[in-house]
């Protein structure tokens, strides 16, 4: 199979504008013949089924939760980028663009990171005129804070709930087209698979969670717009319901699978404390603008913070890396805290954390103003720790965050699917081998806002798709084989429940798919998988029926395709020669152990096709070239 | 200090709306209470899965108090017992060995039980449809930084738009009104240059969406505002009604 990224050619500047100008138009008064199946009412699948109900289109959007304004891009904290420049500290659209490609560690495709860059901008003014309070100066203009990886001030927000007025920003505008008529909203509805009609996109199969029954939707193109991958590992920073079902299905379905061992460990997280834990909570990235990170330099030293003098702690990130410091991009953050705990100079009681300390920045700029900007983080720490963080030090360890993996898909977002369109965390296009903080609010928002209501024109206008209903018969076939996968799940009637081989599958993943990642690991979770997977279909116990609300049946759902998908993962991971970003691999590494990436073999995106469960999946390499920045050893030193 | 406490639970269980439902008696044992009350929720489950019961079904998602997803009457009270808090992020440790914990779903007119603790809450997002927008359509923005807004307004918009869309507000109100929710919305907007060119009809459509679906009436007796866990302040809701009377004398909406 040849991928084809259908990027023009041509100067980077103006490469999406040319492309508009050679995209299709699907004149105003047909758009009314086309039905949209957007699924996902996050910042991607709210913002492109409002955009694209507002051309006139006839959307109907899915969500698993009771309202769309539930979508996990509620939980972002930290902010979104945008070049404005507002600050006038010297960013630009290219800058944007050359953060993003080298924090992703020249794993991206760069055409679709300078598109993104581009939107930033427009996104900002959009959200400031649907009513986003975001956070203003006392003149009134938008404020800027920094996040990892940037030297420029261009990380606008709210509070700390930046991600939540975004959505809700969205959500008004999805929900105005619902009152007038263009989007159908069918929440509480789980996408359980793709229908293919002559190869193309043109329906899903859904189960609605509250009568159980399979629902039959068909329209002429489908938007994926379902998220990240990350509960993989079980205990992660993502809600409970994120999961890799609609984008597994699609693969299952022949859509390709890109990248899917770039996953992102946020070093900023509270500490696990117990087995019984069911996730992650995240302190974001932004608390780095202030706290600053550090051990004692002591291995086991056991005193309290406030007993070890300052010339007894190691502030290691700003030792080692002078120019950005506690700014360093998440990857190097994450590892460098492992390192630390490895070298057993971790703290707190499980020697898995080191302190995150505001004491400075308190003294310098007094409480008032640090709980005016990080307020509700400290509060939400004090809640989960019961330690008051204005007192005493934060104690964070990294934890699975983000998945920079997805499915494949082109310059149109579309995939290799004709009419499977994939918008979001879901798809791997922009961030390489790893994100930057702040940049996927900006994605999500990007592809939503203002990429897929251009190339879905494109798509549609050239396509000349013959009109299918759910009458035809690969409904009823694909239908039937959710039918059955659902009472297989339910008939097994086991002894172990769903969530126990959850927790397995995740710690296998952690243990040798994680931070630092080596052949024999990975080897080992390949062994283990196969047979978790085995162990899951012959002894869990799904309560309930079919027929009813039945959230055990929803999850075994979901942790059946992680067993799938987790495989995959660790192939991909075992597959690359190089480290890169999120992806490290311990035999490659600079003497400084850094990540050592081999830009002559591996500068490829790697998508997978799919041949069978259990089966060795085929490799398709899209050679990522690079023409308007320069590979380097990334350095933030 | 982490502890293991033993616990009683009663729990509202109901097979769907059209069921009846009744209080089911547990034991919870050995919780830690580092634990949050999900998690404790999710060790009964474990085992109720185990000897071929059914778990209790309880709303969730993000687990960190900003979804709005999860919440259920415990101890008579929205959300449990600490101030400015989601079900989700309360913490084992408020609770003493051999406490007996009543859990039940909220009860409102129109939040119908789902199942269990499951409500239907979509009753929220009509009013949101009603009018919780600003008619902008994407493109054609104008440069955000076009439009100051007093950072003093821009905070206390801020303040409103924390709104998670759970219902404990409802939840706890004697009337079962809407009235925190929808004025937090309406505040919003109203506060924000973006917003004030819909004021008006926004205010009115937003109220009368709200009255239409069975929601009551606000009288004063600030139990919202008691419960509610990101602590929207009852302002809005003067601010709401002034709103909605300049709108209902004086506008081209009235
Ligand atoms: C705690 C946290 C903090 C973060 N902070 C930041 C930040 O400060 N800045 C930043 O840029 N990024 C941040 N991120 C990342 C960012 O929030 C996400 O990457 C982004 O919001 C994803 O948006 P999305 O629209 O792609 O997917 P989501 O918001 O995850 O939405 C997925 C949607 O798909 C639906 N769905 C999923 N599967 C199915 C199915 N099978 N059937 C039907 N519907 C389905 C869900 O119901 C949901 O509506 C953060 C992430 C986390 C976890
Ligand atoms: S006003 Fe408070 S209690 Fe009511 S829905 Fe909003 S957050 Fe929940
Ligand atoms: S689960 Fe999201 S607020 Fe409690």
């Amino acid at each position: 199979m040849q991928l084809d990224s259908k990027a023009p050619g041509g100067p980077i500047e103006t490469k999406w504008d040319r492309h508009r100008q050679d995209l299709k138009l699907v004149n105003p008064a047909n758009k009314r013949k086309f039905d949209i199946i957007v699924v996902g009412s996050g910042l991607a699948g709210a913002s492109a089924a409002a955009s694209l109900a507002e051309l006139g289109y006839n959307v109907k959007c899915f969500c698993i939760q009771d309202s769309p304004r539930r979508a996990h891009s509620i939980a972002a904290q930290g902010g979104i980028n945008a070049a404005k420049n507002y600050p006038n500290d010297g960013d630009s659209v290219f800058r944007l663009f050359y953060d993003t490609v080298k924090g992703g560690d020249f794993r991206a495709r760069e055409a679709n990171v300078y598109r993104l860059a581009m939107c930033s901008n427009s996104i900002i003014d959009q959200c400031a005129a649907q009513g986003v309070p975001f956070a203003r100066e006392y003149g009134g203009g938008l404020a800027n804070r920094s996040f990892g990886g940037a030297q420029v001030s261009r990380t606008f927000y709210a509070r700390g709930q930046t991600g939540q007025q975004l959505l809700l920003g969205a959500y008004s505008a999805l929900m105005r087209q619902v009152s007038v008529g263009k989007v159908e909203m069918l929440p509480r509805r789980e996408m359980l698979d793709l229908v293919l009609v002559n190869g193309k996109s043109r329906g899903i199969i859904v189960r609605n969670l509250i009568t159980g029954e399979m629902e039959r939707h068909a329209a002429h193109a489908v938007v994926l717009c379902t998220g990240g991958y990350g509960n993989a590992y079980y205990l992660s920073t993502n809600a409970m319901a994120c999961n890799v079902t609609a984008a597994w299905r699609c693969h299952k379905r022949g859509a390709l699978f890109a990248n899917p061992c770039f996953t992102q460990i946020h070093p900023t997280c509270i500490p696990v404390h117990g087995t019984y834990q069911s996730k992650l909570t995240l302190m974001s990235e932004s608390l780095r603008n202030d706290g600053r990170v550090w051990v004692p330099k002591k291995a086991d030293d056991r005193r309290k913070p406030d007993q070890i003098p300052e010339s007894e702690r190691d502030y290691y990130l700003e030792r080692k890396y002078p120019s950005f410091g506690n700014l360093v991009p998440r990857d190097v953050a994450s590892r460098n805290a492992k390192a630390m705990c490895d070298e057993g100079k971790g703290v707190g009681s499980t020697q898995l954390a080191v302190y995150l300390d505001f004491a400075e920045a308190i003294k310098r700029d007094g409480e008032d103003v640090i709980r005016k900007k990080y307020g509700n983080l400290f509060a939400m720490y004090e809640k989960i720790t019961a330690e008051n963080p204005y007192k005493t030090p934060m104690m964070i360890y990294p934890a699975i965050h983000y998945a920079m993996g997805g499915l494949w898909v082109d310059y149109n977002l579309m995939s290799n699917l004709e009419g499977l369109f994939v918008l979001g965390e879901a798809n791997f296009s922009d961030h390489g081998a790893n994100r930057l903080g702040a940049s996927a609010l900006m994605q999500g928002l990007a592809d939503g806002y203002f990429v897929i209501p251009y190339t879905m024109g494109g798509y549609l206008g050239g396509a000349g798709l013959d009109s299918v209903d759910t009458n035809h018969p690969a409904f009823a076939e694909v239908e039937n084989e959710c039918k059955e996968r659902v009472n297989k799940l339910l008939s097994i009637k086991g002894s172990r429940t769903v969530d126990d081989i959850h927790r397995e599958l995740g710690l296998c993943m952690w243990d040798n798919c994680g931070m630092a990642r080596n052949d024999a690991g990975l080897t080992k979770a390949l062994n283990t998988i196969p047979k978790l997977r085995d162990e899951f279909w012959q002894n869990i116990t799904v309560p309930g029926d079919q027929g009813d609300f039945n959230q055990s049946l929803e999850k075994a759902g979901r942790v059946a395709d992680f067993l799938e998908f987790s495989e995959l993962l660790a192939k991909d991971a075992l597959d690359r020669r190089e480290s890169c970003g999120g992806h490290f691999n311990e035999a490659f590494q600079t003497e400084e152990n850094e990540a050592l990436r081999d830009d002559e073999n591996c500068c490829y995106a790697a998508a997978w096709e799919f041949t069978g469960v259990g089966k060795e999946p085929v490799l398709h390499k899209e050679p990522l070239t690079f023409e308007n920045v320069h590979l380097t050893q990334r350095s933030y030193k | 200090m982490t502890k293991k406490i033993n616990l009683t639970l009663k729990v509202w269980r109901q097979k769907g709306a059209a069921h009846k439902g009744a209080l089911e008696t547990y034991s919870a044992q050995q919780i830690s209470t580092d634990m949050s009350f999900l998690e404790m929720l999710d060790l009964v489950n474990e085992d109720l899965t185990l000897s071929g019961k059914e778990p209790i079904a309880f709303d969730h998602d993000c687990r960190e108090g900003i979804c709005g997803m999860c919440g259920a009457m415990v101890n008579g009270r929205a959300h449990g017992p600490e101030k400015g808090t989601t079900l989700c992020q309360l913490h084992m440790r408020h609770f003493s060995d051999g406490d007996t914990i009543m859990i039940e779903p909220w009860r409102a007119m129109a939040f119908k039980v789902v199942k269990d603790l499951v409500v239907d809450r979509s009753a929220f997002d009509k009013i949101i449809a009603a009018g919780g927008y600003v008619s902008v359509n994407t493109g054609g923005a104008p440069d955000a930084n076009n439009i100051p807004v007093y950072a003093e307004d821009a905070e206390l918009a801020m303040d409103a738009a924390q709104c998670i869309g759970c219902g404990a507000c409802v939840a706890s109100c004697p009337n079962a009104s809407a009235m925190l929710f929808t004025s937090a919305k309406v505040s919003q907007l109203a506060l924000l240059p973006q917003g004030k060119v819909e004021a008006d009809k926004r205010v009115l459509s937003m109220l009368r969406c709200m009255d239409e679906l069975g929601f009551g009436n606000c009288s004063n007796e600030r139990e919202c505002e008691a419960e509610c866990p990101k602590e929207i302040n009852i302002t809005n809701i003067a601010r709401m009604n002034r709103g909605f009377l300049k709108a209902a004398l004086f506008s081209r909406h009235k």
